[in-house]
């Protein structure tokens, strides 16, 4: 391994990137919270929501903040580190990021301000509208590069110009191309749920604590109520996700189950240590055939394993197949939460559940873990392409000298190590403080015959 | 014959999208760059509060500007983004500290809150640096062969690129002081106001002497103004001398609109003074895009991405415009010292 312009840009922008999803993962989520929160309370007029709303708000401005920062180096890297791929793809692909800043970049920016600034200055009407814009905003982005990044995992509609570049033949083939809707899906139920997790963690920590009592019982209810209901749909959606990558890109499938062989009746590889010289998997502990089942693939079909595809067309082995293990990990530990959280529920118990308010704690950054991973699965899993079956990552870099990209990339590790630390210790202490709570009088006006309106009654 | 003119539309309307981002994130810029010169903390906290609800908007015409390039001219973009690595590199770290700096300034206890004001300053400043110098390097001409960019790494460092970057931070703070005659009262206002006049000279010097040197970057630019160093070339010159006896002009309605205690006319004298020296930089590279390399037509993606972008414009840009304005009216009224968070 050469430490080259290649590398340097490839670990910047991993390293960037990686940094950056934290955040919108965590927005998305709490943008639609935030407008659930507001909108129950015009409806129920209960201060209970209000609270809330005005503690995860100052959450929300922190990370959004850091979201759009570490969002607009994203941006930039793109010409500066890939100025080939940009060269290539702008026809197809630059539309599809600037219809982003049209639709939802300008939305959530403006909207914010009224939202963070304007409490008082409009009326509650327009407060709780421009809540919302800035949710759908939130969703609208999501869109557009979930879009651009499922064309890079499954381009169509393009054909190469004369003078060596891509244009369109059909946008609307480009935009919804095949991966685009499992993996939108899969994205935006993985920052509902990176949000559940961060909410239920924050309220069990402050039940433990026995701060705010009012606001964190109905908050770990939403919570709990997300992860039961949101955390099999979500399996689903990254099942479907996965069969797709399974036509589409049977090499990442390849490496992410640790199938060395091609074969019927794949096993399911639990665990295993994948060694790329010898092509097997070492330790292995693996089901026989349910890996075919879990691919919807019948006892005779073929499945194929890495030795279908030369070295060169590998992606890395090792790194594709742990992300997704840990992944799917925290994607089960989820799922038992937000069993045990219902049945407790159901019981009557979920107050006082002090193992259950640890265990949620424990799990607050699950979410994070599990979109980090996810990604990691997918774009590691695109190796050796950046557009896949089309252009190698090696030939899209810029001709960028090595020592510029050194110097870039030891800055942002200095620097997102100053900002993203500071920034995570204020939230720390504000979620360690809790929202303000006020003793809510009691009120008779709830939404009747809702779960949401029996997790309210329930709270009282 | 479309596709040209197609290129030629997106090329107005990236000048419009850059011009639209220097006059309103200069002013929130400007603002940040005149914090080590308000009396106290109080002061500086109406000073960001008079910024707080629209500094996020005004930053995303930056981001606008750069996938515009992206996609419409991609070739360009692509030449042009290797040449100017480093200083474009050192405005997104700038522009990290400033843009945490908002929010954290108000969660940090006594030191953190003294270090994030620093960083909310100092970012600023360096920001509004790095522009200058990106402004500077492209302006002196970047070395492409074909479409590569073939030059060295610090070819933008030149005195030149230095007094751009010094008189872009000059004249942000301009806009700052002007904006900051808008919305803030009382005694920061009247600091505010003297800080203009100042400001507004130093702009002017800085305008004339970037004005100069631009003639000097090259030929084609000496011949378009009809100047070079020993003789004025008359019927050329006189169809251009508008423009600087516009700015002049404009200079001394900003000054009387301070003498008059004017609120909001300063500040929009100030954007006249930038947008002519926008409009004379446009003189001097026209029709390059790159300068002295690329025309739009030779830069421009193609036809049909220029097309989708110029629909998704035209339906978009009044909206946000519209809700952009709506925000501002929001937010129109003076800052007071209650205007703290939320």
């Amino acid at each position: 391994m050469e430490w080259d312009a290649l590398l340097l840009s490839r670990l910047q922008f991993a390293f960037t990137v990686g940094f950056h999803i934290i955040f919108p993962a965590f927005t998305i989520g709490l943008a639609s919270f935030l407008a659930v929160l507001e909108g129950l309370w015009l409806f129920t007029k209960r201060p209970v929501f209000k609270n809330l709303y005005l503690f995860w708000v100052k959450i929300f401005a922190l990370s959004f903040g850091m979201g759009v920062v570490s969002g607009v180096v994203m941006s930039y890297q793109f010409g500066t580190n890939w100025s080939v791929f940009s060269a290539i793809t702008g026809s197809v692909m630059g539309p599809l990021l600037a219809y982003e800043v049209l639709t939802a970049f300008f939305l959530e920016a403006s909207f914010l301000g009224i939202m963070l600034f304007g409490w008082k200055r409009v009326g509650p009407g327009l407060h709780f509208f421009s809540t919302c814009m800035v949710a759908v905003g939130t969703l609208f982005s999501a869109f557009w590069i979930l879009a651009a990044n499922s064309w890079m995992q499954t381009p169509q509609g393009w054909a190469w110009a004369e003078d060596g570049t891509m244009i369109a033949t059909s946008f609307m083939d480009v935009i919804f191309n095949p991966s685009l809707p499992s993996r939108f899906a899969h994205m935006v139920l993985a920052a509902y749920l990176t949000t559940a997790m961060v909410v239920a963690g924050a309220s069990a920590f402050a039940l433990l604590k026995k701060r705010a009592l009012a606001e964190s019982r109905v908050a770990l209810r939403m919570a709990v109520l997300m992860m039961a209901l949101v955390t099999p749909v979500q399996i689903m959606a990254g099942h479907e996700s996965g069969i797709v990558a399974g036509e589409h890109q049977p090499a990442k499938v390849a490496a992410l189950e640790g199938w060395w062989e091609t074969r019927t009746q794949q096993p399911s590889v639990l665990v295993g240590w994948p060694d790329e010289e010898a092509e097997t998997n070492h330790f292995e502990i693996a089901i026989p055939g349910f890996g075919s089942t879990v691919n919807n693939a019948g006892p005779d079909v073929v499945l194929p394993g890495l030795d279908q595809f030369a070295e060169e067309e590998r992606p890395p082995v090792w790194l594709t197949f742990w992300a997704f293990r840990v992944m799917v990990g925290m994607g089960l530990a989820m799922l038992v939460l937000g069993l045990w959280g219902a049945v407790a529920w159901a019981l009557k118990r979920l107050d006082g559940a002090t193992w259950y308010h640890r265990a949620l704690v424990l799990a607050g950054p699950s979410g994070f873990i599990a979109v980090l991973t996810g990604w990691i699965t997918a774009e590691v899993g695109r190796q050796p392409y950046v557009v896949y079956g089309v252009l190698r990552t090696a030939d899209a870099v810029s001709p960028v000298p090595t020592g510029s990209v050194a110097t870039s990339l030891l800055f942002f590790i200095v620097v997102y190590g100053i900002v993203f630390t500071a920034g995570a210790l204020y939230i720390l202490r504000l979620m360690a403080k809790g929202p303000e709570g006020e003793e809510t009088p009691p009120q008779s006006h709830q939404p009747p015959g809702t779960p949401l309106g029996a997790a309210i009654k329930e709270a009282h | 014959m479309f596709g040209l003119e197609l290129s030629m539309i997106w090329a107005v309307l990236i000048a419009v999208a850059v011009f639209l981002y220097v006059a309103l994130d200069g002013f929130d810029l400007g603002v940040g760059i005149l914090f080590p010169f308000a009396k106290d903390a109080r002061e500086r906290d109406q000073m960001q509060a008079s910024i707080a609800p629209v500094w996020d908007g005004n930053e995303t015409w930056l981001v606008l500007w750069r996938r515009r390039l992206c996609s419409r001219r991609s070739k360009a973009y692509a030449a042009l983004m290797p040449a100017l690595y480093l200083p474009i590199f050192l405005m997104l770290l700038a522009l990290i500290f400033r843009g945490v700096a908002f929010e954290f300034r108000h969660h940090g206890r006594e030191r953190g809150k003294k270090w994030w004001t620093f960083a909310f300053s100092a970012g600023s400043i360096v920001a509004t640096i790095a522009q200058g110098l990106v402004l500077g390097g492209f302006v002196q001409g970047i070395a492409i062969e074909g479409e590569v960019f073939v030059g060295g790494p610090l070819d933008w460092l030149t005195p030149f690129s230095l007094l751009v970057a010094a008189s872009l931070v000059a004249g942000y703070a301009l806009l700052g002081a002007a904006w900051i005659v808008f919305k803030a009262q009382g005694e920061l206002a009247e600091r505010a106001r003297r800080w203009v006049k100042q400001l507004a000279l130093l702009t002017a010097l800085a305008m004339g002497a970037v004005s100069l040197a631009t003639l000097g970057v090259d030929a084609r630019v000496t011949e378009r103004w009809g100047l070079t160093m020993t003789s004025v070339d008359w019927p050329v010159f006189i169809q251009l001398a508008p423009l600087p006896v516009l700015a002049g002009v404009i200079l001394f309605l900003l000054w009387r609109g301070i003498e008059e205690r004017k609120f909001l006319r300063p500040y929009l004298y100030a954007v006249c003074l930038f947008l002519i020296g926008y409009v004379g930089l446009a003189v001097s590279l026209w029709p390059y895009i790159i300068p002295f390399a690329m025309t739009p037509a030779d830069a421009a993606a193609a036809d049909n991405a220029l097309q989708l972008m110029l629909v998704g414009a035209l339906v978009m840009l009044p909206i946000i415009l519209a809700y952009t304005a709506f925000v501002y009216w929001t937010f129109r009224a003076k800052v007071d010292d209650h205007a703290a968070y939320h």
